[in-house]
């Protein structure tokens, strides 16, 4: 026998969409983050175990990487927050023509910084192949590089989205805020692998 | 009313003719949305009952047929198929169990060589643990959470659907390669360097590899859903602290999969370049480390074994309190045990490694740690004694698997006591007293409370009870049969039988033991097969069960059995710990919720109250496309690592073509497409 129901309250006034923690898809952004960062710190200490069992680092024979493209790379992705976080309050702000303004901005840097990352590639004076030391950090670099260019197509995506009618629902404002908040994470976790890949073997 | 926000305009103060454009066309727009809004309908005291039910059925059910089936994000009807697989799994590798017992029963015995030997562990540990144990709880808990909580659907439920499939996909490849004989023979944890390229050529690691590849993807897919689904969908009032155990303990166990897999991700991703494009991470003569993948591997293996424990003590407090009618005892012991034990377990991945040679403080650190675990999950033990204690217990099938875990898990939890130490750690590792310790914390803890909450459950799935005489008879012969298949190998291990063994020779003292072991895998296989038959006859012959045949306290009895597709006609609201059980006959609800479209109730993280309403998804064939996409990849990259570079094309068409709205204009409320 299933239960009669006793009405208490009526929710049909409730809104549909609320930036920041309210919002399910920020909790599915924030979980998706720890995954990442739990598999980046877990690269990290990969690192620091081969790094243990060197007399040098880099060893004896290699060259540290150029710091040339990877600090190119490092002060245009620091400076890429500016536009983020602009875009960020449009968002919050309801604003869509300054996100369509800025979004393709955001496109453009990530285009620009996925092709320094080639260079940074090629400044690594290693190839994967060559021994433990260099497997890592190519790994490290992989790993951001798949960082960067997953929100790349995520921005793209979204983009797109919003420079159709759609993007005046207030859930695709909301998108935008979290992908916004993801991109700060992105570039959080460049630092250290900034500092692992190029200064750490200069100490 | 909620309004949808219009965009502001200031920002456009440059192009003044344009923006005035875009405002006309936005207010024309925004008065087409009011007109539609009127006609959004609702639930509420006007509109209950059949006349409700009707709408709801029409709103939430997925289309007929193939295209349908492949397209449903209902978390009943993904949980049911993540249970099914998973017992088709676990059935596969019992067979592969049995036929190493067979082998094992006489020594010398040269039924089946050493190198099908190697095939059969690795694909028993790896089905098992990778096919088997952690899908069924997150199958459970996909079908079981979401009524639990008061809900309507889980959180992201076409990510649930997809991790679905990547999970079937990642167990047939596995399975198809066995037959095909590529199947691994590397052991489940699959050691550098033997699993490296230099003593393991040919494709049999990278299939194993490759599969860790699709069930993690699988396991944090479906772990997020759940996370989300357990901190933003419960129903009104059911506070943080008036969480059901169980909804806590997939709390917990999902947290654990989010820090864990990522670990096994990692070393497996290492490994498979190692073997295909020429890394060095384990490579000894590059200054790459095999420990390096111990460490990595343990740091998720140890993790991994709470992942399956943890739910099962959730199974456990369920049973504990509907069977004992009374609420488990000190139920904020018993979160904070489950929460301990979740954080204790990452601090204990060494003491799978005592015998590789560690520095001495490691040794005590590791032994200290592994004991400590054994607190709260006592604490948790004598919890539900006292609930069995001051409770009026109930013995009926579900119980007696209480009986049976708590037995013989405890007996598990001390040989695991003494294997903690480490100088009896040295004499015993690798021994079968270790593979009697796993199985005894495994089986006796996981399957044992698995079987039980599947009977339990049961009658919500199905609508029918399952037989309690056949129910009670595979209860005795699985619980005796299983110790008589695993306590003679404490006895076999002491006398110095290693694991992975294909043979042994006569004249050591191992004939008895292994034959006990071989007589009682028997016994739990009839076992088994007495519950599936039990189960698929009392799908037809069963009586009727009604909503909450056992007297229940919790919200998943409040619905009918089983439960209609959009599982509540209004969203309940909680009011105590034992919400069905402190009821005056009727079932407090709140209303207001879309009936014409999908759509669900969010609650605030901690207390519950209503936060926001939420659209929820329609059938979609994209998850299942986007998880053949990967699958693709995944597989293709066995043979070339191109196929990642050409792969991730199709990958992300599909992912974009699952994400975008497949009408792009507005609606009045918003609707998933």
């Amino acid at each position: 026998m299933i239960l009669e129901p006793r009405f208490t309250d009526d929710l049909a006034d409730l809104p549909t969409f609320k930036f920041g923690p309210s919002s399910l898809t920020w909790w599915g952004v924030v979980g998706f983050m720890v995954i990442e960062g739990a598999g980046f710190a877990l690269a990290f200490a990969a690192y620091f175990f081969i790094m243990g069992h060197e007399q040098g680092w880099p060893p004896e024979g290699r060259v540290a990487p150029d710091v040339l493209a990877g600090t190119l790379f490092t002060i245009i992705i620091l400076l890429s927050e500016i536009p983020n976080t602009i875009v960020k309050k449009a968002a919050n702000a309801g604003d869509i023509a300054a996100i369509r303004r800025l979004l393709p901005v955001m496109v453009g840097v990530g285009v620009v910084l996925l092709i320094i990352r080639a260079f940074e590639f090629n400044s690594l004076n290693c190839r994967w192949t060559d021994d433990a030391y260099s497997s890592i950090i190519w790994a490290l670099l992989l790993l951001h590089t798949g960082h960067i260019l997953t929100d790349w197509i995520d921005t793209v995506v979204l983009c797109g989205l919003m420079f159709t009618p759609v993007a005046y629902e207030g859930r695709r404002q909301v998108d935008v805020d979290e992908n916004s908040m993801y991109w700060r994470y992105v570039w959080l976790l460049w630092i250290p692998i900034y500092l692992m890949i190029y200064w750490v073997p200069r100490l | 009313m909620t309004d949808i926000r219009a965009g502001t305009f200031e920002g456009a103060a440059g192009r003044p003719a344009g923006a005035e454009r875009e405002r006309e066309r936005v207010e024309a727009e925004n008065r087409r949305l009011a007109e539609e809004r009127k006609k959004i309908v609702r639930d509420g005291p006007k509109l209950k009952g059949a006349k409700l039910a009707a709408r709801l059925e029409t709103a939430w059910r997925r289309p007929p047929g193939i295209i349908g089936w492949l397209a449903t994000v209902d978390h009943k009807e993904i949980g049911r198929r993540y249970i099914i697989t998973a017992l088709a799994f676990l059935a596969l590798g019992g067979v592969l169990a049995l036929l190493m017992r067979i082998q094992l029963a006489r020594p010398d015995s040269a039924l089946i060589g050493a190198e099908r030997y190697n095939q059969l562990f690795t694909m028993h540990g790896s089905t098992m643990m990778f096919l088997f144990a952690v899908p069924v709880m997150e199958g459970v808990a996909v079908y079981i959470i979401p009524l639990m909580l008061g809900t309507r659907s889980t959180a992201f439920p076409r990510l649930n659907a997809f991790s679905y499939f990547m999970y079937l996909f990642g167990g047939l490849m596995l399975w198809v390669a066995f037959a095909l004989n590529v199947g691994p023979d590397v052991g489940w944890f699959a050691y550098t360097p033997l699993s490296g390229p230099e003593f393991t050529p040919g494709k049999r690691a990278d299939v194993w590899a490759q599969m860790i590849t699709f069930t993690e993807v699988s396991a944090l897919a479906a772990a997020v859903v759940l996370v989300c689904t357990i901190l933003k969908t419960r129903a009104p009032g059911m506070t943080l602290a008036r969480m059901p155990l169980f909804a806590w303990a997939m709390l917990v166990q999902a947290c654990m999969i989010i820090f864990a897999m990522p670990a096994v991700a990692l070393c497996s991703s290492m490994l498979i370049s190692d073997r295909t494009i020429g890394t060095n991470f384990y490579n000894a003569a590059e200054h790459g480390d095999a420990l390096l993948w111990q460490h990595l591997f343990w740091f998720f293996g140890h993790p991994e074994v709470y992942i399956i424990f943890i739910p099962a003590t959730g199974f456990v407090s369920v049973l504990c309190e509907t069977f004992c009618r009374r609420p488990v005892f000190a139920h904020a012991v018993v979160v904070l045990a489950l929460i301990s034990t979740g954080i204790l377990a990452f601090g204990l991945w060494v003491h799978h490694m005592f015998a590789t040679g560690l520095p001495r403080v490691g040794y005590s650190f590791y032994t200290s740690a592994s004991m400590s675990v054994s607190i709260p999950t006592g604490l948790q033990i004598f919890c539900w004694l006292a609930t069995i204690w001051d409770g009026r217990p109930r013995f009926q099938v579900p119980m007696l698997y209480v009986v049976g875990f708590i037995i013989t898990f405890v007996i598990g939890g001390l040989t695991g006591v003494i294997v903690a130490a480490v100088p009896l750690d040295l004499q015993l590792h690798d021994t079968y007293f270790v593979v009697a310790h796993f199985h005894y914390v495994l089986i006796g803890g996981a399957v044992f409370p698995l079987l039980g909450i599947l009977t339990y459950w049961y009658p919500k799935i199905t609508g029918r009870m399952m037989s309690e005489t056949l129910g009670k008879i595979g209860f005795w012969l699985v619980f005796l049969g299983f110790q008589l298949a695993f306590f003679p190998m404490h006895w076999s291990g002491l006398l110095g039988m290693p694991r992975r063994v294909y043979t042994y020779p006569a004249g050591l003292g191992l004939e008895v033991p292994n034959l006990l072991s071989t007589i009682g895998a028997f016994v739990v296989a009839l076992a088994v097969g007495l519950f599936v038959i039990n189960a698929m006859v009392s799908l037809y012959r069963g009586a009727i069960a009604g909503p909450n045949p056992w007297g229940a306290a919790s919200l998943e009895w409040a619905t009918s059995s089983p439960p209609p597709v959009y599982n509540f006609e209004h969203v309940p609201v909680v009011e105590s710990n034992t919400p069905l059980w402190d009821l005056d006959g009727e079932l407090p609800v709140v209303t207001g919720l879309r009936v014409d479209q999908k759509e669900m109730l969010l609650t605030t993280v901690v207390a519950a109250t209503p936060d926001l309403r939420e659209p929820v998804p329609e059938p979609s064939l994209w998850p299942f496309i986007s998880a053949v996409a990967v699958g693709i990849v995944f597989i293709a990259s066995i043979f070339s690592p191109w196929a990642i570079a050409v792969g991730i094309i199709p990958c992300a068409i599909a992912l974009t073509a699952w994400f975008w709205p497949k009408e792009l204009k507005r609606h009045p409320e918003p609707v998933i497409s």
